[in-house]
């Protein structure tokens, strides 16, 4: 019993479609159960699950809210961000494939507790299943009275939009989002103000990710006290994790927080297939460190991971054996950085660039020690000067390996240019230097 | 359908210009926008024309170059990267003789490079059009291609 499903618990068991199973199973239970409560009880259930949210910062959800709630500025948004573009994550995929209404519950319940009038829920283009489930999801909603006015004859209005994605990344980081919701190329903005003063269109918006929003029901119906027993005290309740990679059974998990990885790995992964071995492990996608087999006994959790100088917690975990060279998996992460960065500032425009070039250069045996030297300085510049999380996080496979496989960097520096023809140039550019 | 009919459908608000857009180029047999077009949307949505298209060079699904009738999205991050055993993107461009980017000379298939298709639980994945194929091998890759072509034919 390593699984604990409590954000999951009707997939599998309803049909996706049908509002019916889903008010049968008890949906729309909790937000009945909040609607009951005032919205300053709803706020202090959500304060003390001690939740923090889904999508990788890790921002603690009540605190969110309640600076959404204070504001006096109408009118307020909801907008559920369900741009999953990160490498190696399709947990939110699953959640809107398999239980749509959960997530449209959870929204209702943060809308009620925030006073917000209309929520926009940002579905990546590339996601054509979950678009139409969503707004079958929505239109069965309304019909029921779960949507629109008056909500279980309350004082309470709310309707739900869905805006597609048109193949963005950084769509996926709130501010950029938002500016999409708008009509506008995906730049992101200057914070502050945060999006609970100054979101979209200008008003007061709350932005969560899917599997955040989809968590508040499940704290209503079991209370935020004891929602915060489980898991560990950095990180409470459960995760969805998205394992993928060289293990024989991809798939979505939910599992509480503190377990180890190799515990997912083996237990529900079933390990690497034809009896290879894990060479490493990517957490979190593309922008997540890359970290070594020794390390696995590690447990999932926000301080553990924070470690990385990444805020890493959208829960991908990509298995990669030993047939794979480190500097190939990094090619690829470094080529998607450069194609997905929106080009706004400098650091993560130029920064991404440079350093797929020099990525390139470890790759085809041309890499020399300055290359080593200002590979380090670019991340850390590109870490700590970034305007937003693509920047900021996409040296962090680059920082992780020079700290865990410098070996294999050193190694590297010394088999180049020693196959014909590149010591040959290699004496060259030495010569005219 | 004609792009004053799509415009029709949408209120005059420039937060409809990525819906708009992609609704009426999805429905277009070679999936791509023209230039006249987009200066007909920016006049319907009092745009500025650069805005508009800033917009459609910025976002990866909207295009200005003319597609074939089917849109192969090969996706080449880790997850798929390292669980493809045949090399996907090298089998597609034998297959249909173009590389990425391109289409093919009878106007059936283009083939261009995804991110992510979030589909990592089913990879090495493709998406054609709006339909994912993954746990890819060889011969699954060959009667897929086959099908699209049959029915096409048919």
């Amino acid at each position: 019993m390593l699984e604990k499903r409590l954000v999951t618990e009707r997939i599998g068991k309803i049909r996706p479609e049908s509002i019916t199973d889903y008010v049968d199973s008890g949906g729309y239970e909790a937000l009945k159960k909040a609607l009951k409560k005032t919205r300053i009880e709803v706020l202090e259930e959500i304060e003390d699950s001690r939740l923090r949210g889904r999508g990788g910062a890790g921002f603690p959800v009540a605190v969110k809210m309640m600076a959404m709630a204070k504001e006096s500025q109408t009118p307020k948004y909801i907008v559920c961000n369900a741009d999953e573009g990160e490498p190696g994550n399709f947990k939110d995929r699953y959640l809107m494939e398999n239980d749509p209404h959960h997530i449209l519950e959870g929204m209702l319940i943060a809308a009620y507790a925030t006073m917000a009038g209309k929520g926009y829920i940002y579905i990546r283009g590339e996601y054509s299943k979950s678009l139409k489930m969503m707004r079958q999801a929505i239109s069965e909603a309304e019909k029921k009275g779960f949507a629109g006015k008056s909500i279980f004859g309350k004082d309470f209005d709310f309707t739900f939009e869905i805006r597609s994605g048109a193949g963005s990344y950084v769509c996926g980081e709130e501010f950029s989002l938002l500016e999409s919701i708008e009509g506008k190329p995906g730049h992101t903005r200057v914070k502050p103000p945060f999006p609970t003063e100054q979101g979209l269109f200008g008003y007061p918006t709350l932005i969560n990710n899917i599997e955040t929003f989809s968590t508040l029901p499940v704290i209503m119906e079991m209370s935020g006290k004891a929602y915060a027993k489980l898991g560990t005290k950095s990180s409470t309740g459960t995760k969805l994790i998205s394992l993928s990679g060289n293990v024989k059974n991809k798939g979505v998990y939910e599992v509480p927080y503190g377990l180890p990885i190799r515990t997912v790995i083996e237990a529900f992964g079933g390990g690497v297939p034809e009896g290879r071995k894990i060479k490493m492990v990517q957490l979190g996608g593309a922008c997540g460190p890359i970290i070594p087999e020794y390390m696995l006994d590690m447990i999932i959790d926000f301080e553990r991971f924070e470690e990385f100088e990444s805020k890493v917690g959208a829960g991908a975990i990509i298995v990669i054996d030993d047939r794979f060279d480190i500097f190939d998996i990094l090619k690829h992460t470094a080529e998607f950085f450069s194609h997905e960065s929106c080009g706004k500032c400098t650091p993560c425009r130029e920064g991404n660039t440079h350093l797929k070039n020099i990525i390139d250069k470890f790759h085809r045996y041309e890499a020399r020690e300055e290359d080593m030297n200002l590979l380090e300085n670019l991340a850390r510049v590109m870490h700590q000067t970034s305007l937003c999380g693509l920047g900021q996080t996409a040296p962090t496979a680059v920082i992780s390996t020079l700290h865990y496989f410098r070996s294999a960097y050193l190694e590297r520096i010394e088999k180049s240019f020693l196959e014909e023809g590149h010591d040959a140039k290699y004496q060259n550019q030495q010569s005219r230097a | 359908m004609e792009l004053k009919t799509v415009l029709e459908k949408y209120p005059k608000k420039p937060d409809c210009l990525i819906e708009l857009l992609l609704e009426y180029q999805n429905g277009k047999a070679t999936r791509h926008l023209e230039e006249d077009e987009l200066k007909m949307v920016a006049e319907y949505l009092s745009l500025p024309e650069s805005h508009v298209f800033s917009v459609v060079s910025f976002y990866s699904l909207l295009s200005m170059v003319p597609r074939g009738r089917h849109i192969i999205q090969i996706c080449h991050d880790v997850p798929c990267y390292v669980s493809d055993d045949f090399n996907v993107r090298h089998t597609l461009e034998s297959m249909l003789d173009i590389g990425i980017g391109e289409t093919t000379e009878d106007g059936l298939f283009t083939l261009e490079h995804s991110s992510c298709l979030g589909c990592c639980d089913q990879s090495p994945v493709i998406r054609i059009d709006e339909q994912i194929y993954g746990n890819l091998n060889r011969n699954k890759l060959k009667a897929i291609m086959s099908q699209y072509r049959s029915e096409d034919h048919a």
